[in-house]
């Protein structure tokens, strides 16, 4: 487990416009250079919004690398929600569901 | 006394990025018509330059090197790093005031061991305020951040002293400063609990700042403000050092907590500078 390094890579990402493109055109290569489980590597290339959610990467990281990756707000809330249905409970961090999985917005289901 | 305008706003990046969601929009223009009064006035303060004092979201500084305090001090700031069409604000450049940051930042650091820098990009936690506060950015800004993001925290006596050092820093210039302290007060942002709010939490902090009780303002422990105000709760230490800053009681101009989609009790208020 190297959250730290998955939020390093998403952090780095998520305010370079270099890295969005490289992320965009090669993954793979701007990938190698963080030192991941293949996990969290397969995850950060998948764009797996409920599993980062459960690794404990910081929301405002996770939210920024959502928006990036176009997703709509009530799809990205959801799925933060499925990946706990999946994974189980946040593991680490302050960013842990504690409303039960309930929403507080009016909201669609997910598409 | 060269502070001619102390404030209070929400950051939400809601607020400009998901103002089409909206269902009560007649409470959102409210909103916004608070805003833009808080505009008008910061303008008529004469104010030469703009500190924002905020709880910036990994825009700037990571867990590599995590300054508890840091003040921009750059020519110029970029933003927001954030997709442009999700918080509906376009990239842009704005103005610094290197000369009169860097004096602030000299001063500040006699009493409180700040960092500075002359690099600073901005993430919704600055856009969103300027975007309704000087919409041109043409008025120099001088970014403050005070991390809430994580553990370790700053204490909030801290995030007082550092106010005070700030406004001290202002009365020994001789250019008209304004200052925004812009966080939540209760909220669960990034969450799926996203639009939970603690409205009788968020009162009490703002009757906090109305009757400028500072011993109530600084006696939250983290753990209790985790618990009910959630981690955006954190962010109560931006609103905790304007008040320092501007040393008169707050006079709360709106709030709400009936927007939801926006993800925090929305808050537009001014102190009395004394």
């Amino acid at each position: 487990m190297s959250l730290y390094q998955v939020q390093k890579f998403l952090f780095n990402l998520n305010r370079d416009e270099q890295s969005k493109e490289q992320y965009t055109n090669d993954k793979t290569t701007l990938l190698r250079s963080y030192d991941l489980t293949d996990d969290e590597r397969e995850a950060l290339s998948q764009g797996d919004i409920g599993l980062l959610y459960v690794m404990g990467v910081n929301g405002q990281i996770l939210m920024h690398y959502a928006a990036f990756l176009g997703i709509e707000w009530f799809d990205y809330l959801e799925l933060m929600r499925k990946g706990i249905t999946e994974h189980g409970q946040v593991r680490a961090g302050v960013y842990a569901m504690t409303g039960g999985g309930r929403s507080f917005t009016k909201e669609r289901e997910i598409s | 006394m060269t502070l001619v305008y102390a404030g209070l706003t929400s950051h939400a990046p809601g607020m400009t990025g998901r103002a089409h969601m909206v269902e009560n929009t007649n409470e959102r223009d409210l909103l916004y018509a608070a805003l833009d009064q808080q505009r008008q006035e910061i303008q008529d303060s004469g104010a030469e330059a703009l500190i924002v004092v905020a709880a910036e979201h990994f825009a700037n500084f990571f867990m590599d090197n995590m300054p508890a305090y840091c003040i921009g001090i750059g020519e110029y700031h970029l933003g927001p790093i954030e997709d442009s069409a999700w918080l509906k604000i376009e990239k842009t450049t704005i103005p610094g005031a290197p000369a009169l940051a860097g004096a602030i930042a000299q001063e500040v650091i006699q009493s409180v061991d700040i960092a500075y820098a002359e690099e600073w990009k901005c993430d919704h936690g600055i856009m969103v305020p300027l975007h309704f506060l000087t919409p041109k950015y043409d008025l120099p800004i001088i970014p403050m951040n005070i991390n809430c993001q994580g553990p370790p925290l700053t204490p909030l006596s801290r995030a007082w002293a550092f106010g005070e050092a700030v406004r001290r820093a202002c009365d020994l210039s001789s250019s008209k400063i304004a200052l925004i302290g812009t966080g939540g007060i209760s909220h669960w942002p990034a969450t799926p609990d996203s639009g939970k709010i603690n409205e009788a939490w968020d009162r009490e902090f703002l009757d906090r700042l109305t009757r400028q009780d500072k011993a109530a303002l600084l006696s939250y422990t983290d753990s209790e403000t985790y618990q009910d105000a959630g981690q955006g709760g954190f962010e109560i230490r931006t609103h905790i050092a304007a008040a320092a800053a501007a040393g008169g009681p707050c006079h709360v101009q709106f709030y709400t907590a009936n927007l939801p989609i926006f993800a925090v009790g929305c808050t537009v208020a001014r102190f009395s500078v004394a």
